[in-house]
């Protein structure tokens, strides 16, 4: 497969999974909102969350300054100007699509296509009370397209490039948005064990889909350790850290290629760790720690990706330039 | 030709009166249809290619801006005996033009028999020295022609340009048909139409006679996401399953041509580009050209590569060469054309240049290099000001320019604003030259929108309809 094509089918999938936890982070933040919570200037400190969570805090601050419900709903739904609304993240994901539209079913092409424009008619007529149901709508789309993607293309490597997109996009997103959320749950200290609590956990695990598997597997009170067992090493939970490294080194085994031993090692190393960890050993060093450090090897386990299948340019490199440059020198003499 | 006496063709009424054979069948059809039926599958139909993508680029607009191409839900029928006939001057013609090709490129019989000047061919900007001398797989130089007909009246049809260098529309044709079958499936139970759908699966056969090797990897190349016809790229890429590649994605190494792949890198043995001469090979064309490839030509001219369309066509296909294609069918065929030419004055000279220049306000006046009806002149349908200004831009070059009677194009029924209405069309046959030549029956079918309008170019507002040719 083309270098080029495989890094748009990389990005358009890493897209709409981000579309997709964009909507999921606001969700909760909006569920969490409606909750009792005594802090100092709630507000803010509740909103700030989601622009961490994203990385957008800085960009949001230069363009509406505090933190507010509507402003932060809007800046990181709808905001052309921001790079990770939802907005932009569907943009690129079709732009994608498109210059990759030979490698993609016409149902996958339909079903991208067919969100953008449907997008831009939401995005005209939007107002806050629309915007649950319009988070539920970009969860609905990308499960469409993933739903789609499985069942019309073929179990190539395309396919697999996909995949890579998609989870390496959740990891990062369900790691991040246990790091915030457990930030700003634990200041709540003498809550613990309380009812608030018990809603506070409940949303977070409501935003990635968890909520439900956890009442299943422990059938007990929430608890931070069990929340980001479950959302970590539990790798039967579709959006844990573990389930999603599965599939990345899956996925990598499936694409091989000489160019990625060093990506096959690396996500072997990442999925190793989760697959033998332990959940008391991890909050031992600290949670936050922890997420943090797998953050940045997540990160450079992408860069790898990218300089082994993805990039053209360092691809060259492994060509006897120096034939190359005397064969053009011989045409244009 | 008196502009008063012009009776355009209809091609569904008869002497605007009875209803012609061909179309009983449909018009029957269409007369049950309750009121609006018509407005609702032409919303339908604008839905279904949104949807689908189905866009182009307007050059000259606001960035990014994508438009649909109007379709027309009345189809365009021919009857298959006249399509047979159509089908045979067709073939004919490309035939002479790719042995026309071929010989200014080696012998140049054709200059020393005397039938075309030197000057008309070797002084021609279009023509590559560079290919001096390269031998073609089946000595075909334009695999995909696109032939411009026009009608004039039942029996009369003209051959209004070739185009031989990189051919669009057929994405339109296909899908074109596609819509039709959704929108219309009953009429496709009544109506015998003789399928398009194997187009790409002709294509790639083309694109495989035209290797050097037996089982040779072929790519697709386009200048990019934003050029025009990217959709028409991508489509005949994932059509025909094959990659579509960019310049950037390909370099040459010792003569040879390979992809950046996830794999690595791999060769190429047949490029239907997508990508104009000039910018093809930044070394020897276009010095500042990034759509290309560096090297491309060399390797090109080594014989490890194909390229369709090949290098240099474009000598054979401007307004100023098309006089002479029917000498060409006598040269190089023996044959008689079953085609005609347009009548063409060529402004390069003298008495042409005179006759024109008197005439201007009868005439249509084209650039010699032009195409997508950019840069020319309707008489009848232009102001004073508009012809006076042409007139000195003739008068600066003329022969940059050529003259024709403006003919009275053929009208079809269109689905308008107003209702049914005749509208002019033209004919887009693709042709495929690989071993055989082949093409599949019927064509992209253009129709200028506008009433009276002569100009069916997409850019120029133009729509397009399915064009249907029943089996016999």
């Amino acid at each position: 497969m083309l270098s080029r094509t495989a890094d748009n089918l990389f990005w358009m999938a890493r897209h709409i999974e981000r579309a997709e936890n964009i909507a999921r982070v606001l969700d909760v933040a909006h569920r969490t909102s409606l909750l009792p919570l005594d802090v100092e200037g709630t507000e803010a400190y509740l909103w700030y969350a989601p622009l961490n969570i994203t990385g957008c805090a800085a960009g949001y601050e230069e363009k509406h300054g505090l933190a507010r419900a509507s402003a932060v709903t809007h800046y990181m739904a709808l905001d052309p100007d921001n790079p990770s609304s939802i907005y932009s993240c569907l943009k690129m994901a079709r732009e994608n699509a498109r210059t990759a539209r030979s490698a993609i079913t016409s149902e996958m092409w339909e079903i991208i296509n067919a969100t953008w424009l449907e997008l831009n008619r939401l995005s005209k007529q939007m107002d806050d009370e629309k915007f649950s149901n319009f988070f539920d709508w970009v969860k609905d789309r990308s499960h469409l397209f993933r739903g789609v993607t499985l069942g019309t293309i073929i179990k190539d490597i395309a396919l697999s490039f996909i995949k890579l997109g998609t989870f390496l996009e959740r990891a990062d997103n369900t790691a991040r948005l246990l790091d915030v959320k457990y930030h700003i749950l634990l200041t709540e200290k003498e809550n613990v064990g309380s009812s608030a609590d018990y809603y506070q956990w409940g949303s977070l695990l409501k935003s990635v889909s968890a909520f439900e598997a956890y009442r299943k597997i422990y059938r007990d009170v929430i608890s931070p350790l069990r929340v980001a067992e479950l959302l970590i090493l539990r790798d039967d939970m579709p959006r844990s850290l573990h389930a999603c490294m599965n599939e990345v080194e899956a996925a990598l085994i499936e694409i091989n290629g000489s160019a990625g031993k060093e990506a096959r090692r690396s996500a072997g190393e990442l999925h190793a760790a989760l697959h033998f960890g332990r959940i008391e050993d991890i909050f031992k060093d600290g949670l936050h720690e922890y997420l943090t450090h797998f953050l940045g090897q997540a990160y450079s386990l992408s860069q790898i990706i990218r300089d082994a299948y993805l990039a053209r340019q360092d691809r060259f490199e492994t060509l006897p330039i120096s034939r190359a440059v005397q064969t053009q020198q011989q045409i244009t003499s | 030709m008196d502009r008063n006496v012009i009776k355009h063709f209809n091609e569904m009424y008869e002497n605007n009166a009875e209803i012609r054979d061909i179309y009983q069948q449909y018009q029957h059809w269409q007369s049950q249809l309750s009121t609006g039926t018509l407005e609702r599958k032409s919303t339908e139909a604008e839905l279904l290619f949104r949807r689908l993508g189905i866009t182009f680029a307007v050059y000259g607009e606001s960035s990014g801006s994508e438009r649909l191409i109007p379709f027309d839900i009345v189809p365009r029928i021919f009857s298959g005996s006249e399509w047979r006939r159509l089908e045979l001057g067709i073939k004919q013609r490309v035939r002479a033009l790719n042995a026309f090709l071929h010989d200014i490129y080696h012998e140049q019989e054709i200059i020393k028999a005397g039938v075309i000047s030197k000057e008309q061919v070797l002084g021609n900007a279009m023509y590559r020295p560079e290919m001096i001398g390269v031998d073609l797989p089946n000595q075909v130089y334009a695999q995909i022609a696109g032939i411009d007909l026009v009608r004039v009246s039942e029996n009369d049809f003209y051959v209004l340009e070739d185009n031989l260098r990189t051919p669009s529309g057929v994405s339109y044709m296909l899908e074109n048909r596609n819509t039709m079958m959704r929108l219309f499936p009953e009429l496709f139970s009544s109506h015998a139409v003789e399928p398009v759908e194997h187009y790409p699966q002709m294509l790639l056969d083309t694109l495989r006679e035209s290797a050097h090797v037996s089982n040779p990897t072929i790519v697709v190349m386009t200048p990019g996401s934003y050029n025009s016809a990217y959709f028409e790229h991508a489509f005949l890429a994932s059509q025909m399953g094959v990659e579509l590649v960019e310049g950037q994605d390909l370099f040459v190494h010792q003569q040879k041509v390979y992809m950046h792949t996830t794999e690595g890198p791999q060769q190429v043995h047949v490029i239907y580009r997508r990508v104009d001469d000039d910018f093809l090979d930044p070394l020897v064309f276009r010095p500042d050209s990034t759509l290309g490839v560096p090297g491309l030509l060399d390797a090109y001219c080594s014989g490890n590569v194909s390229l369709t369309n090949g290098v240099g066509t474009g000598v054979a296909d401007d307004k100023s060469t098309y006089f002479y294609v029917p000498d060409m069918i006598k040269f190089y065929l023996g044959e008689t054309p079953l085609l005609s030419n347009v009548p063409t004055w060529r402004l390069s000279e003298k008495d042409d240049l005179k006759y024109a220049l008197a005439n201007l306000p009868e005439l249509v006046v084209k650039e010699v290099q032009g195409s997508g009806g950019y840069g020319m002149l309707v008489g009848p349908t232009s102001s004073k000001a508009e012809i006076e200004a042409y007139k000195q831009r003739i008068l600066k070059d003329p022969a940059n320019f050529i003259a024709q009677p403006t003919l009275a194009l053929s009208t079809c029924p269109t689905f308008v604003e107003s209702g049914v209405a005749p509208r002019h069309v033209d004919l887009r046959p693709f042709v495929l030259s690989g071993k055989d030549i082949r093409l599949v029956a019927g064509g992209l079918t253009r129709v200028a929108l506008s009433e009276g309008s002569l100009v069916v170019n997409s850019s120029q507002g133009g729509g397009t309809k399915d064009t249907w040719v029943l089996e016999d």
